[in-house]
């Protein structure tokens, strides 16, 4: 099978996954416990029979249930998710004002999660059984269990509070705030406006939540690398690399890496669940102005479209991820389409 | 099988993990005796007080014993972990196994939920369901219970159709036993062995979920002694270190012993 019959097979699988989460998602919603149209449009507008028709209309709600869902993906297709309660603005607008903080912290966090727990893992499995492996894991199993609420207030009370050596909560000081976001990624946006002393700001401002919420999944990388490299370890071909006099170092980078990348591609693709359970936490710690944060004030405000649109949305982006992790599947290893693995 | 539960017992990391639930376990029973204070009691002319020999780990803003609060807090975290996991194993088990065994239309479309159900980062969906049942433990006990019930669904039905072929299945229903019999009797048993792992492995998780549902505002409702909202009471009191370092203390204990439980138990389990 060549790599389009391929994408296009596995396209056709996420279109039920699509029409299981919409129904999921439009099935919590008629349960709430009020009115439908003031879930729309909130209480004050009910007086106004012009809007309420309108709104009935609108998502079909005086028709039954099974037509309501075609209204709701109908509208949906349109990027309709309603508009949220607090904010008074399309939820749709919101979630692209709130998912760029959110994408930055996490890009960061998993680039420090794997920069940790990938070469951490790789060491722990050449030295397996020896003091230093039974130090790492003992390490990271404490850094596992850190509740990540717990582990950010704590830090940002010793290193922010009390010692003054990074910058307390929020993505950037309020005296360098930026005007015209382009991007929403303030690592970007400072650089391309030449805010030099902004970019440090924003990168400093990154350390601590980003360490925090990698700490999070650091261990989960660190332990599969570590078991799928000890499996490589003792397979032929390193051995032959071995007698062919090829410096370990290079073996275990060139060799070993790219045989062992399957599994911990796939725990990193699934640690995206964990990730934003870390990142609901994390943001709400460091008034992190991201889809966590909104989802936090969402749900206390018992805001219902803006938690269904979060949820779909993430669910989407779940269903992306796991769509591209396949194709880089197919792009490390070739062989796995030959095998039954591949659908 | 017996034998790998006997090797656990020479593990060190096993029993630290063992010994802190368990003494966790006893605390929870004991809590009456073992307080000094009342959890509820408030004493506005302690308030605030940092942690001494008659507090052990401080007052609170309403004057009330924190080292009292967490130990009751134990009666909470503790039983909700086990039960939202029992119900979840339980429940995805049986949907899981029969599907499994009777395959069909049924198993189609339960699947098809389970897939769904999958796509969603477990604590948005928890959050979405949370907050639509209102505040509260029982709300969130629901909620958490309707989500996690799909992985186990996933693996129960992959290894009752690993077992449903084998030999011995086959044999018994020729013999003329009915279908719901050998399913307890033969099937079951036999492909039990993952959940329990998983099962094991998810209770710290829940517990750490619990904590954090309470933290960022849902589930547990301020008097109730519970240790993620209890950190949120003391979030935003710099000064008043104690007020979030010891409830967070008590989640992090708990959470350490069952990731020391279950990593040696997939250790030793999987090997």
């Amino acid at each position: 099978m060549n790599i389009r019959t391929y994408i296009i097979r596995r396209l056709l699988f996420v279109i039920p996954m699509l029409i299981g989460i919409t129904l999921i998602t439009f099935l919590i919603s008629k349960f709430v416990p009020t009115n439908p149209i003031v879930i729309i449009i909130g209480e004050k507008s009910l007086d106004d029979p012009e809007i309420v028709a309108f709104v009935t209309q609108k998502w079909g709600l005086d028709l039954p249930l099974y037509k309501q869902y075609f209204f709701y993906i109908y509208n949906l297709l349109q990027g309709d998710l309603g508009v949220s309660f607090t904010t008074k603005r399309p939820v749709i607008k919101d979630l692209l004002d709130y998912f760029p903080a959110t994408i930055e912290l996490s890009a960061t966090s998993i680039m420090y999660a794997t920069s940790v727990g990938i070469p951490l893992g790789m060491i722990t499995a050449y030295k397996s059984g020896k003091t230093i492996d039974h130090i790492v894991r003992l390490f990271s199993l404490i850094l596992a269990s850190m509740p990540p609420f717990w582990s950010g207030l704590v830090g940002l009370h010793l290193l922010c509070f009390t010692y003054d050596i990074l910058p307390g909560p929020g993505r950037i000081d309020n005296l360098l705030n930026i005007q015209h976001s382009i991007t929403g990624l303030y690592m970007i946006d400072t650089i391309i406006q030449g805010n030099f002393r902004g970019f440090f700001d924003v990168i400093s401002h990154l350390i601590l939540p980003s360490i925090i919420l990698g700490s999070y999944i650091t261990s989960l990388i660190l332990r599969t690398t570590r078991s799928s490299v000890l499996e490589e370890l003792n397979k032929g071909y390193v051995t032959a690399a071995r007698g062919r006099g090829i410096p370990e170092s290079r073996i275990l980078c060139f060799h070993i890496l790219r045989n062992a990348f399957i599994p911990i591609l796939t725990v990193i693709s699934l640690s995206f669940g964990k990730l934003m359970l870390g990142a609901i936490m994390t943001e709400s710690v460091f008034a992190w102005p991201g889809i966590g944060c909104y989802a936090v004030a969402a749900a206390a405000n018992l805001d219902y479209p803006a938690i269904m649109g979060i949820t779909l949305l993430t669910a989407i982006i779940f269903i992306i991820i796991s769509f591209i992790v396949d194709i880089l599947y197919f792009i490390i290893d070739p062989r796995i389409c030959k095998s039954n693995k591949c659908l | 099988m017996l034998n790998k539960y006997k090797l656990i017992l020479h593990k060190p990391i096993f029993l630290i993990g063992f010994s802190i639930i368990l003494s966790w376990i006893m605390i929870a029973l004991f809590a009456r005796v073992i307080a000094p204070y009342d959890p509820f009691e408030q004493n506005i002319n302690n308030r605030l007080k940092p942690p001494s020999l008659s507090n052990f780990c401080g007052t609170d803003e309403l004057g009330r014993d924190i080292f009292s609060r967490i130990i009751y807090g134990a009666q909470i975290s503790l039983p909700m972990g086990f039960a939202i996991v029992v119900f979840s194993a339980s429940i995805g088990c049986i949907i899981g196994a029969l599907s499994g065994f009777f395959q069909g239309f049924f198993d189609e479309f339960a699947m098809r939920i389970t897939d769904a159900t999958l796509a969603f980062p477990p604590i948005l969906l928890s959050l979405a369901i949370s907050s639509i049942l209102g505040l509260g433990l029982k709300s969130l006990f629901i909620a958490m219970t309707s989500v996690l019930w799909a992985e186990y669904a996933r693996i129960m039905r992959g290894q009752v159709l690993s077992v449903k072929n084998q030999p011995f299945v086959e044999i018994s229903s020729t013999l003329g036993f009915s279908k719901i019999y050998i399913l307890i009797r033969h099937v079951i048993p036999n492909a039990i062995n993952p959940i329990i792992i998983k099962a094991t492995l998810e209770i710290g998780d829940v517990i750490l979920t619990i904590a954090a549902m309470s933290f960022i505002g849902l589930g547990a409702v301020p008097p109730t002694p519970e240790w993620g909202a209890m950190t949120l009471m003391g979030r935003n009191k710099f000064y008043h270190w104690w007020m979030m370092t010891f409830p967070g203390l008590a989640i992090l204990s708990v959470a350490i012993a069952f990731n020391f439980l279950g990593d040696e138990l997939r250790d030793i389990l999987e090997r």
